[in-house]
């Protein structure tokens, strides 16, 4: 019985039974099963973030509290939320091969991420200078920092994704079998998106109602 | 758009180019691997690594071993002393361990599922890049600060750096930054590693395979990199709160500020724990190959086995807080840990039946893999009573943090794990490099390594049970604690000679060792189909299977296993 | 507990081991036995001797476990080895059995139940032990690497040897000692095996520990959670006294300091104040109020210094003050920069601190 007849590349060795053969033979892509687990380790690590900020609501031994300092960012909510349709819309541009509305869509989707992060540099411009709240003032500062700031670390990365997809259009043309790299990316703000939901929900909402100590 | 990709489709591969035939010049070598992407090449660089920092890491606990052979003994200043248990720790698990269970996993996985390749090749080289830099990082601390000569800056706050010993205030200068920095890119490397595995499991595999016929050390690799994917982010949630602390003033582990030093006892071991299934998975795995082939029977209970390990997989994240008895948890807390750590037992029991069932009516063949499976069996075994008794919250208590301690983990890792490790070397080197690792050199091994562990880490149960606290550089005579301590010290000696045999086999072998053909141990799975060793694609033509053991298909046309499926 | 020891089961040959260590005898300089082997399988105290119970039972429990696996494997490898004259076939190929399958998952799990008992039950005894009224209260506060020891109700402040008086067999009569444990920096762990099980201290946090020994004598342990450089330093030395023996300690602890006597004496008073060594040290009756270090007020009534490094001697309180880090190394007392008569004057002082 000789195995190596599997590798000197004879027909379909393993074949016992012909009509097995017929039914094709169909996996998952890998990018999505990629992009999946990215998303399953990301939310691993935001949740300890998460649980750190539970962990220390209203244990801070100094001002500021939560409380005190804390308004509900509207604006950039809005904003990042809103910006997950306008990639939807933008994917279905795309698979219409409408190249200038997919350009319009994404861009407007570029454009709320960055005025989440414009938004979100001067909510800490004032809190950092008016409110005094540092990393290092007090537990809440800390948890605060570490978790939106990670949040926003993403947003970034989204972003440069965004960007880099968008001039790639602009200046050419993306290749049909790219469309699913553009899926991806998509999964992967729509992911950003619903971080920030549980973020704000924590931060914003949950802890400005948690009384000191 | 396509959501599904077409696997033959997918590889219209180069015409394969027998690595043998290459012309082995030394830069074209060092070249090759440098700038490899090729599963096996990473593999084998993963494996070479950690088996490199095995012996730096086993050379520091020898010294270990020596400045504990006699009460107040002035071999090592305190300060070396805890540098090197810690470096010997952290090397062990992160630059050890792990590198050989990716380099196994990276080898074999393409292998055993009828792939070219892992998914992202480019990714899996710059995993073990990342990996192999951080381990160079860490150990770059020897050489800064007070120098080599005073033992550098290494880290000494211990393999799981307790807050508040790791903050600003209690560790001055660098030496927990190489730490910290070290294992948050250590972290990363692991996680892409981890992912790129998934994604190769899940749709690269060939023909036929579906995943009840995957070999079983496939769905354990699968479960071991799920549980890195959702335990690696803990990990490195703590590295970057614990950067934060030490770097912008942040407040998380630093106890004078109002921070938690159990919060990060809680973060490193929902990491910590799950982290010694990842590294006891993979032993597993090489476990439940070598012993249904060596036994001449297929494995017994195969959707039992998968089911356990998810089983134990799951268990294992809610577990953590075993480590935790003595920090005074409520009795609820306790009782709840005692509780879920105490059912782990339960999957292992049956995995542990399960080997054996598949060795019953066996004919059982004594070749090294095998003799190293059944040495595995025996030590993990007990190892896993003394986990239990370490279990029942109560007994932890006492043993917590004693010598006891020193003997679970050891006994878990060096006689479970590496004595796994060493099967799958003796396993597999023929099909790496087409030579049979030498019989004799093989026996000094095993029975050297054998007897040295037994040496080294049986007397340390009874110094734990005599009251002799881990992680201390000198201890007072006259405590019952000299002999036992001499002993173990004795044994690590038989452990090196039998490294140096083990060592030696390893490059006498890849000269002189017997020819070995395709499929020497005439195995059931993909591996041993292709050519010995196996080719740049693995595969000229991939293969399509039809069972579990599609070689034992192939061999036995009267009597396939797809009959019984 | 020689019997109980029998249990040793699956390692039935340490149990020999462990048998052949000679427990020791009192040596002079202390009215009490020393029992430096400290074995947790020879509990003298309650909760120890819970937890005694609850491991000869478990150890029991794997023992059978161990036996009967490795019987089982011993028993495969032998029956089921390719014998010389083997056919060259192979073997039945067997797949699997569901009810073989069930049986050994049910059999650990009803094992699996019984530890979980023991584990539960014992838990809950020794945690929720109601303290009486009347349970001498400690402080015990870590330190690297010393220990702080307060006595609230009894206004007395030591260093590193915890004194208590001996309880009774009879759970009626006890007289429990309850400690709380507290940290000033890092996680420490108290640990005195024959008395009960171990209790980390750590920052921020308030823990609690209880025994009620049965026995007098000297027992030993250590700091079991690692705390930096002289972590393997931080030793616990508990004395039991008989309860004329306590009072007796209690009583030496409350009398006032004599003042220094002699020139020497008198030198050495002035070169402690003179020399910092009021910032870091306490000495009751003067303006030296430093918390940084143990209290020194009753030194000379302790039988080791620096956390158990060393026996209070004559020559190891000269080495100590003319420089802390040889005894040490990388201990928190710095080098005074004493020089040797200055050591002499300092050591006369210090020796009139009972
Ligand atoms: C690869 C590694 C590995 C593995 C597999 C295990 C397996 C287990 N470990 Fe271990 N453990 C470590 C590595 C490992 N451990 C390390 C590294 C540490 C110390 C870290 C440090 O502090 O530095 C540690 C520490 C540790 C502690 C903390 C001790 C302390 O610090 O205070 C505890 C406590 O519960 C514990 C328990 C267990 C249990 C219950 C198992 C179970 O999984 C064992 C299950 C197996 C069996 C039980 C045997 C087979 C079963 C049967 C034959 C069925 C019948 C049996 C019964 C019904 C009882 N381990
Ligand atoms: C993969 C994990 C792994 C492995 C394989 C080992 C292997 C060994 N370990 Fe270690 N160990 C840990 C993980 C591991 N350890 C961890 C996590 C800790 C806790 C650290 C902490 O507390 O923070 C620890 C702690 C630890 C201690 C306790 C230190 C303390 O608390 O103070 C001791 C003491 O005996 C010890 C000993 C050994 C020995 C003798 C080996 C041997 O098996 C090593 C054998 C290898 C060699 C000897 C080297 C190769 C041989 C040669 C180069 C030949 C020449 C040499 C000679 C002839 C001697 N280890
Ligand atoms: C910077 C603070 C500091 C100063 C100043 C200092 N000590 Fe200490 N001392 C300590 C600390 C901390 C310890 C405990 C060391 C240990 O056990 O790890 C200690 C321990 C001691 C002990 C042993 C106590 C015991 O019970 O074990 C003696 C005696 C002592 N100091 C005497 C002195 C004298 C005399 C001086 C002045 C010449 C002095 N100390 C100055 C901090 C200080
Ligand atoms: Cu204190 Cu270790
Ligand atoms: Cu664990």
């Amino acid at each position: 019985m000789s195995a190596e007849r599997l590798a000197s590349g004879d027909p379909a060795p393993m074949i016992n039974d012909p009509a097995a053969t017929e039914e094709p033979w169909v996996l998952p892509s890998t990018r999505k099963v990629g992009i999946l687990s990215l998303i399953l380790t990301e939310s691993a690590l935001f949740t300890i973030f998460v649980v750190a900020y539970v962990f220390y609501m209203g244990k801070s031994l100094n001002p500021p509290y939560p409380k005190d300092v804390l308004e509900f960012p509207w604006l950039g909510t809005i904003a990042l939320l809103s910006s997950s349709f306008t990639i939807v819309a933008a994917e279905i541009m795309l698979r219409r091969s409408h190249r200038l509305g997919f350009l319009l869509c994404w861009g407007i989707t570029i454009a709320l991420g960055a005025y989440f992060v414009y938004f979100t540099a001067f909510e800490w411009l004032h809190l950092i200078t008016v409110k005094n709240l540092t990393i290092d003032v007090n537990v809440f500062g800390t948890t605060f920092y570490s978790l939106v700031g990670l949040h926003l670390s993403h947003v970034f990365i989204g972003l440069l994704l965004l960007s880099i997809v968008w001039l790639l259009t602009f200046f050419g043309k993306i290749p049909a079998d790219h469309h699913e790299h553009i899926e991806m990316i998509s999964w992967y703000w729509h992911f950003v998106d619903v971080i920030w939901i549980v973020v704000v929900t924590v931060v914003y909402i949950i802890s400005v109602r948690v009384g000191i100590n | 758009m396509s959501s599904e990709t077409i696997i033959d489709d997918n590889f219209k591969a180069p015409p394969p180019e027998r690595v043998g035939e290459e012309s082995g010049s030394l830069t074209r070598i060092v070249q090759e691997l440098v700038f490899t992407v090729d599963h096996k090449k990473l593999g084998l660089l993963y494996i070479g690594s950690g088996l490199l920092f095995f012996v730096v890491a086993g050379l520091m606990a020898t010294m270990i071993r020596l400045q504990l052979f006699f009460p107040h003994h002035e071999l090592l200043t305190p300060d070396v002393f805890n540098r090197f248990f810690t470096m010997h720790g952290t090397t062990m698990i992160f630059f050890v361990a792990m590198p050989w269970v990716f380099g196994f996993a990276n080898y074999l996985v393409p292998l055993m599922i009828g792939a070219r390749d892992m998914a992202f090749p480019r990714l899996n080289a710059f995993g073990f890049w990342v990996f192999l830099f951080s381990g160079i990082f860490l150990f770059s601390s020897y050489l800064t600060a007070p120098g080599l000569y005073d033992a550098g800056s290494a880290p000494d706050v211990g393999w799981f750096a307790y807050s508040p010993l790791t903050s600003k205030a209690f560790s001055r200068g660098h030496s927990t930054d190489y730490w910290t920095l070290s294992l948050l890119m250590s972290g990363i490397s692991s996680i892409a590693t981890a992912i790129n595995l998934i994604v190769t499991i899940v749709c690269l595999r060939c023909k036929g395979m579906t995943l009840g016929r995957m070999p079983l050390f496939v769905w354990l690799i699968l479960v071991m990199a799920f549980l890195v994917v959702i335990a690696m982010p803990p990990f490195s949630a703590c590295q970057i709160m614990l950067c934060l602390d030490r770097y912008l003033g942040a407040a998380f582990f630093d106890t004078q500020a109002g921070g938690s030093a159990v919060l990060w006892q809680h973060f490193f071991w929902i990491f910590g724990h799950p982290e010694v299934y990842i590294l006891v998975l993979p032993a597993f795995a090489i476990a439940s190959e070598v012993i249904p082939v060596f036994s001449r029977k297929p494995i017994f209970g195969y959707p039992i086995m998968v089911a356990a390990t998810v089983m134990i997989a799951f268990i294992s994240t809610a577990v953590w807080a075993h480590h935790m008895f003595t920090v005074g948890m409520t009795s609820v807390g306790n009782t709840f840990f005692a509780i879920s750590t105490l059912v782990i037992a339960v999957p292992t029991g049956i995995k542990i039946f399960n080997w054996l069932a598949t060795m019953y009516g066996g004919k059982i063949r004594f070749d090294l893999p095998m003799m190293f499976c059944i040495g595995f069996l025996f030590q993990f075994l007990i190892a896993g009573l003394t986990g239990v008794m370490l279990g029942v919250a109560p007994l932890d208590w006492q043993l917590s943090d004693s010598y006891f301690i020193v003997a679970h983990f050891h006994y878990v890792i060096v006689g479970g794990i590496v004595f796994c490790i060493f099967a799958g070397f003796y396993y597999w080197y023929p099909k790496v490099f087409g030579r049979m690792m030498n019989v004799k050199l093989g026996h000094w091994h095993f029975w050297l390594f054998l007897i040295g562990f037994h040496l080294t880490f049986d007397p340390q149960h009874v110094s734990g049970v005599l009251g002799m606290p881990r992680r201390i550089f000198t201890y007072e005579a006259g405590r019952g604690w000299e002999i036992w301590n001499q002993i173990s010290t004795i044994g690590v000696l038989f452990q090196g000679a039998g490294v140096l045999f083990f060592v030696t086999n390893l490059i006498y072998s890849y000269f002189k060792g017997k020819k070995a053909g395709d499929d020497p141990w005439d195995a059931w799975t993909l591996e041993w189909a292709t050519t010995s060793p196996p080719a740049e694609y693995n595969f000229e033509k991939l293969p399509e299977v039809k069972s579990r053991r599609p070689l034992w298909d192939l061999k036995h046309p009267e009597d396939p296993d797809w009959k019984f499926e | 507990m020689p019997g109980s020891l029998s249990t040793f089961g699956f390692k039935v040959f340490l149990i020999l081991w462990t048998l052949g260590v000679p427990v020791f005898a009192a040596p002079a300089g202390s009215e009490y036995p020393m029992r430096r082997v400290a074995d947790i399988f020879q509990p003298l105290s309650r909760p120890a001797e819970m937890i005694h119970e609850a491991t000869v039972l478990v150890l029991m429990i794997c023992a059978a476990v161990f036996i009967v696996v490795t019987g089982l494997l011993v028993f495969i490898v032998v029956k089921f080895r390719r014998r010389a004259d083997d056919d060259g076939q192979e073997p039945p190929q067997i797949y699997g059995s569901t009810q073989i399958e069930l049986a050994w998952t049910v059999i650990p799990i009803l094992i699996v139940v019984v530890l979980i008992l023991v584990a539960s039950r014992t838990i809950g005894e020794i945690q929720n032990m109601k303290m009486p009224e009347d349970a001498l209260k400690v402080r015990v506060v870590g330190h690297q690497w010393w220990w702080e020891i307060h006595y609230p109700e009894l206004g007395i402040v030591t260093a590193n040897e915890l004194h208590i008086p001996v309880s009774d067999r009879d759970p009626e009569k006890a007289t429990p000692t309850h400690l709380l444990l507290q940290s000033a920096d890092v996680i420490h762990s108290y640990w005195v095996p024959q008395l009960a099980g171990k209790t980390d201290l750590v920052p921020n946090k308030d823990n609690e520990l209880w025994f009620d020994p049965y026995e007098t004598g000297v027992y030993f342990g250590n700091c079991a959670e690692y705390c930096g450089t002289q972590h393997a330093n931080m030793l616990i030395r508990v004395i039991v006294h008989t309860p004329e023996g306590f009072a007796r300690w209690v009583a030496q602890q409350k009398a006032p300091v004599p003042a220094p006597q002699t020139l020497e004496e008198i030198e050495g008073h002035r070169l402690f104040f003179a020399n910092a060594c009021m910032s870091c040290h306490t000495v009751d009756g003067t303006v030296a109020e430093g918390v940084f270090g143990p209290d020194l007020t009753k030194l000379m009534t302790r039988q080791t210094l620096g956390a158990g490094v060393a026996p209070i001697t004559d020559k190891n309180l000269w080495s100590w003050v003319k420089d802390p880090q040889v005894l040490k190394v990388g201990c928190l007392m710095p080098d005074m920069q004493l020089l040797d008569p200055e050591v002499d004057a300092v050591v006369a002082y210090l020796k009139t601190l009972k």
